[in-house]
Order: structure tokens, then sequence, then C-alpha cells
């Protein structure tokens, strides 16, 4: 993995994202999906995002992307504002998505050679058609596709060949920027290592920076440099993927990491695991304060009345916590 | 006499395409009070294989070969009758996805109920309250106001359990588990987990622990089978498993999966795409995925080999390893030399 | 020492590494077939469709190509010619039988080509008129179709996809459209055009078809394409929310770019089938109308106006309703035989 240069190229300022739910004739409830969350990436890094179920992971890949309008807060991509049309547009040039499901992500009546060559359409990126077909080639070859697979039909693949696919067209235009939206959730275990091995080249190849939501913790350890992990639309710990796993200091992501089910017998039978009572609360209802409270053990009056700050507590590893002190 | 034997078990789906083999020659047992992991990828035939013990092969999926017992009863061929006093009650499933196991259209305490009241001699008031004891056996809290409500009111943790009450509602000799946390959220699947070994230890019940998750089968599983394209690869005790693959698609598997030890290099994935069950080649069925394919491994599937008391595999590189460690003696191939050993 | 048994010779040699090449060679792509190719495999083995789409072609082929070839026309009064006085010999026929003109003529040496049908009130051969009424019945059913068609995906695509205000006023005016009593709207129309169009396109070519059909044409666009809407809108809504739509988005598609290459396409199924089950309502109304005399003008002759005339004779000449309504039975049957069977061929949704 590249070391990242240390400058910072997409910067996101105290997001939010509410979808307005109706509840009854004329009231709507807003359902916080992402609710004030800030970081920045690297140019060159890998910013892996994790949370569970209405997290609001997704939620922050897509309104990033200017899929969903925020509802408020900013995002700065290389140092300028994106908040009009025309900035929108050319940032649609450099950062481009890769989706979840394979089967859904590919329109199953147009080829493979009009699936990864949509990009250039809408943008204009060629003035030739053999030009475009050099490109589309070319692309295919990025990912492991030959031209005989131009033809052909989604249908015909299979998933992980599928996501190629997907990967390719997000390449199309020449991106700096990729978020993955669990790109390889879908795949069986032997095509996810193909696939994430593959995300792997291409970012050493093309110079990209991957914003990498998942919720395979494993996997995500494998890729990231950098881990953020969100729950209920907040993000609670930010910090290099080692220092998550070994020394995190956030209860939820303490829980987080001890559930996670290893593959090796005597450490899973070793493994004391920190159970969390209850289920997620639904991000319609998120409990005040700070949400994690109504699972967490060290809970206090000051975690129902204020969501804690999410500040800097060594360097490069952020927590939003009150009770961090008397935790660790 | 182990509890569910199944021997040489052929099952086939016969679509308009062809014919499926879904389970090719599969043999296992399963003893009281085991935990029994099989794992495969998509299209191995874990899940058919306990569809078919149960058999509740979905339309144009039949049981072609081989034998289960239940035991020591037959189960092919026993009929229908025989069946139906055998599901639910010796043998009970929960699902993958919670959301479509249970009937939207009623509510918890119905189907909990209708479970119990098919199963045993209980009346209304009998199973509304066996009802009740399964919902506290699984932990859920406040059970008398959850049984009035539907599904769509709790989460995917919750349907579960209530699926895992469901099952064990009469309190079955094995409880089959087709992928059961797959669909849930890490934390969620912890809890699952560790209900189900606790309950295993309780009622002595023995699982079946269908997953593609290896984490899974090493926190789970007393033993465990590796399961692709519809024939077993290896199977053994779970430390034998993961300790000392014999298969070179399991070691394939070993080796795909991220740990912390693989953060910053580069994964050894298994090259190539899953078969296509329409189209399988002749011999083993991984060779072409396979790095170390040897010639007669295109042209031979090789048999079931004992490693050792708790683990076998069927792999040629065995053979190889043997012969070249010299614990094989090998004769001359011109004359029909049948018996090494 | 392991044992091993093994049921067969072993070769050393096969136990080197196999080549790249041995390994390819097992494992081939399935030939390549399209969604399409799939659903016409399908349709080919059902009977009961195959049957009924042999049926239509063969209807349609004897529509065009009979009055092509036929000696008589639909028009031709037999008995009448100019400077001659009229011979009504030539009037109600039986099926096959030969007026007493005719048979002079037979008599007399000449072949005179056999009234199948036999002849109506003025002496018309029936079977060229039934011919020729299907040929009007199909056509109005096959144009009314595409037309309802066009409107219907168009204003469908643009409500489902740009949901919000958009949607709701044109759901509301499909909502008021559909609560008209569709009977009545169709006859005040007709009546109304009738009178207007009639002198407006007089002399023009579009004469020739009638004003009665035109009518018919801007009835069936103005009240028919609304169900066609309602189906468009549904597919779209939930097409929408798939993700190969949400990946064009983030490319930076414009929503017209979308419904033509990503929505429209994925409903072509729903819409060819819901076509095809439009073809026999259409010819349905169009009958009904002609029979009611609102439908084409005389002379031309529709399968509704034939059953409408057979009426007055109806106790000696029977034959002259149940022609037309077994051609009008046979050909919707087969229509909604066949769109059923397209229908379980192509849609994905019924096939799992």
């Amino acid at each position: 993995m590249i070391v990242a240069e240390k400058k910072t190229l997409l910067e996101v300022k105290d997001l939010k994202e509410y979808f307005y739910i109706n509840t009854g004739l004329f009231q709507t409830k807003p359902l916080k999906a992402v609710d004030g969350v800030s970081f920045a990436i690297n140019k060159g890094e890998t910013l892996g995002l994790v949370g569970e179920s209405g997290c609001g992971k997704t939620t922050v890949g897509r309104t990033i992307l200017n899929l969903y309008k925020p509802t408020g807060g900013e995002i700065w991509y290389d140092g300028k504002l994106i908040k009009t049309r025309s900035d929108i547009k050319a940032f649609r040039k450099k950062a481009t998505m890769v989706f979840q499901d394979p089967y859904s992500s590919l329109n199953p009546r147009m080829t493979v050679a009009d699936i990864i060559g949509e990009p250039l359409d809408v943008h204009g990126l060629y003035k030739t058609k053999n030009e475009r077909r050099e490109r589309i080639l070319e692309l295919m070859n990025y990912v492991g596709l030959n031209s005989e697979h131009a033809a052909r039909y989604a249908h015909e693949f299979s998933g992980g060949q599928r996501q190629r696919i997907g990967i390719a067209r997000s390449l199309a235009v020449n991106p700096e920027f990729i978020v993955c939206d669990e790109p390889v959730s879908a795949l069986d275990v032997s095509i996810q290592a193909q696939v994430i091995n593959m995300f792997d080249e291409l970012q050493d190849q093309l110079h990209l920076t991957y914003l990498f939501i998942a919720h395979d913790l494993l996997v995500v350890r494998h890729i990231s440099d950098r881990i953020a992990v969100m729950y209920l639309g907040r993000m609670v710990e930010l910090a290099a993927a080692g220092e998550i796993y070994d020394h995190p200091l956030h209860p939820y992501t303490k829980s987080l990491m001890s559930a996670v089910p290893i593959p090796d017998p005597k450490i899973a039978r070793a493994n004391q695991r920190i159970a969390l009572t209850g289920d997620i609360p639904s991000p319609l209802n998120a409990p005040s304060g700070c949400p994690f409270r109504t699972r967490c053990k060290y809970a206090t009056e000051q975690c129902a009345e204020s969501m804690p700050e999410f500040k800097e507590v060594s360097t490069g590893h952020f927590v939003a916590c009150h009770r961090l002190a008397e935790i660790n | 006499m182990a509890l569910l034997e199944v021997n040489h078990l052929q099952t086939s789906f016969f679509t308009d395409a062809g014919e499926v083999k879904a389970v090719n020659d599969v043999s296992f047992t399963l003893d009281r009070g085991k935990v029994l992991g099989i794992v495969g990828e998509s299209g191995s035939g874990k899940s058919v294989t306990a569809y078919s013990i149960m058999q509740i092969l979905a339309g144009t999926g039949k049981i072609v070969g081989g034998s289960v017992k239940l035991d020591g009863q037959e189960l092919v061929g026993a009929g229908e009758k025989v069946m139906k006093t055998v599901r639910g009650n010796k043998i009970s499933i929960i699902f993958q996805d919670p959301m479509t196991s249970l009937n939207p259209t009623y509510t918890i305490g119905h189907q909990l109920m209708e479970a119990i009241m098919l199963h045993t001699n209980r009346n209304r008031q009998q199973a509304h309250d066996r009802a009740i004891e399964m919902l506290r056996l699984v932990n859920v809290n406040d059970p008398e106001k959850r049984m009035k409500q539907y599904p769509y009111e709790h989460s995917g943790g919750m349907r579960q359990r209530v699926m895992i009450a469901m099952a064990l509602a009469c309190e079955p000799d094995i409880l089959i588990a087709d992928e059961p946390t797959t669909a849930l959220d890490v934390t969620i699947q912890a809890q699952i987990l560790e209900l189900m070994g606790q309950l295993q230890k309780e009622l002595g019940m023995a699982i079946i622990m269908i997953t593609h998750d290896l984490g899974v089968v090493a926190q789970m599983c007393d033993e465990v089978i590796v399961m692709y394209a519809g024939s077993i690869c290896e199977q053994g005790t779970a430390d034998e498993i993961f300790y000392n693959p014999c298969h070179e698609y399991t070691k394939g598997l070993m080796r795909s999966i991220p740990t912390a030890d693989t953060a910053g290099t580069k994964l050894q994935p298994i090259s190539g795409t899953p078969i296509d069950l329409l189209n399988m080649p002749a011999g083993c069925p991984f060779a072409p995925r396979c790095d170390n394919a040897m010639k007669i491994c295109i042209h031979h599937c090789a048999e079931r080999m004992t490693i050792n008391k708790a683990h076998a595999a069927a792999c040629w590189m065995n053979v190889k390893k043997g012969m070249e460690s010299g614990e094989i003696v090998v004769e001359s191939t011109e004359e029909g030399g049948d018996d090494r050993g | 020492m392991q044992k091993k048994k093994f049921t067969f010779h072993v070769d050393l040699d096969s136990f080197i590494p196999a080549s790249d090449a041995e390994k390819e060679y097992l494992v081939q792509m399935r030939p390549s077939s399209t969604f399409f190719k799939d659903g016409v495999k399908r349709l080919y083995k059902n009977k009961v469709a195959f049957v009924s789409f042999i049926i239509i072609v063969l209807i349609t082929l004897s529509s065009i190509i009979l009055p092509m070839i036929w000696p008589y026309s639909y028009e031709d009064q037999l008995g009448v010619r100019p400077g001659k006085p009229v011979d009504s010999s030539y009037n109600n026929l039986k099926p096959f039988e030969y007026g007493k003109t005719e048979e002079a003529m037979i008599e007399a040496g000449e072949s005179v080509f056999p009234h199948v049908f036999g002849t109506d009130a003025s002496g018309r051969d029936y079977f060229i008129r039934v011919i020729y009424g299907t040929r009007i019945s199909l056509a109005v059913g096959f144009f009314a179709s595409i037309i309802v068609l066009l409107i219907g995906t168009v204003i469908g695509s643009i409500s489902g996809y740009f949901g919000g205000k958009v949607d709701l006023i044109i759901m509301r005016i499909v909502d008021i459209i559909y609560s008209l009593p569709d009977m009545l709207m169709v006859i005040l129309l007709s009546t109304v055009l009738k009178m207007t169009l009639a002198p407006a396109i007089e002399g023009t070519p579009l004469a020739s078809i009638g004003s009665n059909i035109i009518s018919l044409f801007i009835v069936f666009a103005l009240l028919y394409w609304v169900s066609m809407s309602r189906l468009i809108r549904g597919q779209i809504l939930s097409l929408r929310e798939q993700e190969y739509v949400l990946s064009a988005r983030a490319t930076g598609a414009k929503g017209s770019w979308i419904i033509r290459k990503h929505l429209i396409p994925n409903c072509i199924s729903v819409v060819i089938i819901s076509a095809a089950l439009q073809i026999p309502s259409a010819i349905f109304t169009e009958s009904y109308l002609s029979f009611l005399g609102l439908g084409v003008n005389a002379p031309m002759p529709s399968l509704g106006s034939l059953a409408s005339q057979a009426l007055n004779g109806l106790a000696s000449y029977p034959y002259r309703l149940v022609i037309p309504a077994i051609m009008i039975s046979l050909i919707v049957l087969s229509l909604n035989l066949f769109g059923d069977g397209l229908r379980d061929a192509f849609d994905p949704k019924l096939n799992g």
C-alpha cells in the first residue's frame, strides 16, 4: 500500500442527511440517517467505514456523491467546496462509486461494453467510435476481462465477474476518488479475495483514493489505512486500522471487535466476548444524547443529555465518548 | 450408533437446461449433542444436503440415491407420513432470512402456538404457556407482550430468536441452521450464536450449522465438512480442518480470508470462478481452479481417503505427498496391482 | 502406514502438475443467450400460444391478400350495372347457391366463382365483405393500440420518473379520465367529431379512410392511454430504485437519458404484452361502435356493421350474423391467448 501523501483530498464537515417519513396526515418525522459526521481522507489512502444496520454508512457514501441532497454540512474536494450544479458536474468526473449488489447494479438489457462505456457517453469523453471501443477494452483489461466478453450480457456472468464490470465502469472517467459501497459483501469468500486484491492493485496502478464502506470487519482491516466506526448516524471512533483493532477506545468499538468471529478455533474459544444486550434502536427513534447509551454498560446521565464531542485524543485517533477516561 | 447417518446421498434438480447434480455422493455421521458445520460457497450443495435430509426440496429436486438414517430409521423413500412425524419433531430447521421466514399476517404468538399444537398434544392454553416458556428460553424479554405482536414490529435478531423458539418447541434431536446469522449484524450474530451454543448444551441437541463463514465455524463447530460443487472435499474435527487442511480447496479458502496478519499484503485467492453445475468437468470439480492440479485430477475424481482417525479428504495431493514421504509404496502400473499400502 | 485401496491403475505420469491449457479446456462459457431468445423458446413451448399465433398470422395474411385476388369486390353490388335494369337474382343468395342469372351463365359454359358465404341483401359477395371487414378491424385495432402505447408510455414514464408534483398532477388527470363513463364518452365524441371532421377532411387522402375511423383514433388517443400509463408508471417506480439507475445518476446522467436507456428498455416486455392485449380490446370497441352505427362509413364493411345489418333478416339468414360474430370471437380470443402466452414467456416476475 502506498504511504499516503498527507494531502487532504476529501473533507466532510458536519454532514447531515435527514429523510422525512410520513407519520400521519401532513405530519412528517425526520429519519436522521446521518447526523453530524466530519472526517477527512488523504490522497492515496483507503478510509474504511464500518457500522451495523442503521448506522448511515451507505448514506454517507451516497450523499458525498450527491445522490442524496445533503440536509446540512459541507463537502470539500481538493480544497474546493462542492455546492453548485457545475461543481457537482465536475466532481462527478473525479469521484465515482462501486455498488454492492452485482445483480442489480448492471442493466440487464445492456451489453458489457455499453455498461462500461456509459460514463464515457454521458460525459462525452471520446470523439470517434474507435476511441470509445479502445478505451472500453482498456478498462476491461484493467479488471481482467477480455474482448470476448464485450458483447455479452450481464446475466451471463458470475457475481465476481459482474463486480469487475462494475469496477471497470467506475474507472471509465479516470477518477481520483472512488466510494466503494460494500463491494464484496455479496460475493463468495474465494471471489472476495480476488476482488480485494484487484482493488489493491488498481489503487497502486492508478493512484486512487478509496472510501471503503463495509460491514465485514476482517475485510476492512485488510484493505484500509484508517477506519471510522459509525453508530446510528454518528461517527464514534476514527483511527489507524491497527489501532482500531488492537486498542479500541469507544465501548461500541470494543464490543464490535470482540463480536467478530475469528476463523481460528483456538482463538475463537478463548475469545472473551463483550456481549451487548438489546437490539440496535431504529434511526427514527434514536436515543437522546449519545445514541449508544441504551446498550452501553458505562452510560450515565450525562450520556443522555448531550452528544459527546468527536475529538482527537491521540495523534490521528478520534473518539466521541463522555466516559473515555473511566473506561480506559 | 450415530444419531444421523448419511450415506452416498445424491440429489439432483431436473431443470429445462438439464440435470443439475446438486449433491453428489455425500456421506457423514452426526452424533448426539455434537455441532457439525457444513462449509461451502454458493453452488456447493450444502443447503440442498440439509433439505434432502428433511425432504423439503423445491419442485424439481429429487433424491436419486443414497440413504439417510435417523436413529437407525431410514428416511429416504419412507414417505410423507413418516416425514411429517420427523419434521419439526425430531429434526427442525431455521433459515437464513428471518424477514421472510415468518408469516407477516399472523402474530408471533399465533405462529409459535401453531408449531407447538401441530406436533404435540397440547390444547391452546398449554400451547400458550409453552410458547411463553420457549420465548424465555431464547432470551426474549417481555414474552407476553411479544406474543401479541406481528413480525414486522421486530428486528432481525428478534425474529431469528422467534424462529429458534419455534424450531425448539418440540425439543428436536437435531437442529439444522441454514446460514442463520448471515443476514444479521455482527453484534446480533454474536448474541444469536451464543444463544445457540447455550441451548445446545442445555438441551443436549445436535446442530448442523450450514454457513460460508469460517469464523462462525471456528467458534461453534466440533466437526466440519467442506463441500465444493456437490461433493465433500474434506471432513474432520474443527482443529484438524483449520490447522491441517488436506484438500487444495480448503487450503485455498484459508488463504483467502483476510486476517490480522494479512493486512498490507496481498491475499492469495483461489483463481477462476465458481463452477457451473450444468457444465461439470470430468474429474475433480475443483481442478480447473486448483493451482496444484495434476494430470490425474483432470480425469479422475479422487476418492475419500482417510488421513487419520479424525480427518478424511478427497484429494490426490495427499497421495502425492504420501508417495514422496514414502508412506505409500507404489507398484508398477503395467499389471493390475490394486491394493497398495 | 496409510491404508488405501485404489480401484484402478495409477499412472505415475498422471501426478505431474497439469498445464493451464488442460485446465482451460475443462471450462467454457455456455453459448450466449439473451433474455429475448430465452423468452422466444419458452413461447414456442406453449402450444396454446403458438396455435393462437398461427391463427392470427393466417387471419392477417388472408385479410391482406384475399381482397387482392378475389374475383368479387366488397362494394360491388352484383345486380346493379350502369345502364341495365337492377337484377335482383343476385340478392340474398345462400352459401354456394347460384342466382338465376348465374345459373344461366353456368349452363352457357362460363365459370362462375361460387359465393362461399352467399350474398347480402344488396347483392354483394358476403365472403369478401367479411374478409374486408376483418382487415378494417385488424387495422383499427393495431393502429389504435400503437397510439395508446406511445402516449401512455411517454406520460407514464415522465410521471413515474419525476415523481412529486408532476406525478401528482398527471395521476389526477388519469383519475378523472378513468372516472368518465367510457361508452358514453366514445359515443359523444364520435358523434361530435363526425359532424365536424367530415367536412374538414373532404378531398384529402384521409377522406378515403373515413371520418368515422379517424374520430375513432382520436377517441382512443384521448381516452384509452390511461391504463397503459398507469402500468408504465408502476414499472418505472419499481425500476427507479434499482442500483443501475443509481449508478447512472452517480455518473451524472440526465433524466431523459435514464428513462431512455435504462427504464424503458426494461419495461419493454410489459409494454409489448400490454399492447398485445390492447389490440383485441380496441377491435372489440370498434366492433360495437360499428354495430351502433358509429363506426366505419358505408359501404366499407366492418365486422360490427355486418353484424348489425344482419339483424334485419335474422330469421331467414342467421349465418349473416353468426359468421362475423365467430370472426370477432376468433380474433379476440387468439390475440388474448397469444398475449397471455407472451406474458408467461417474457414477464420476468412470473418466472422466479
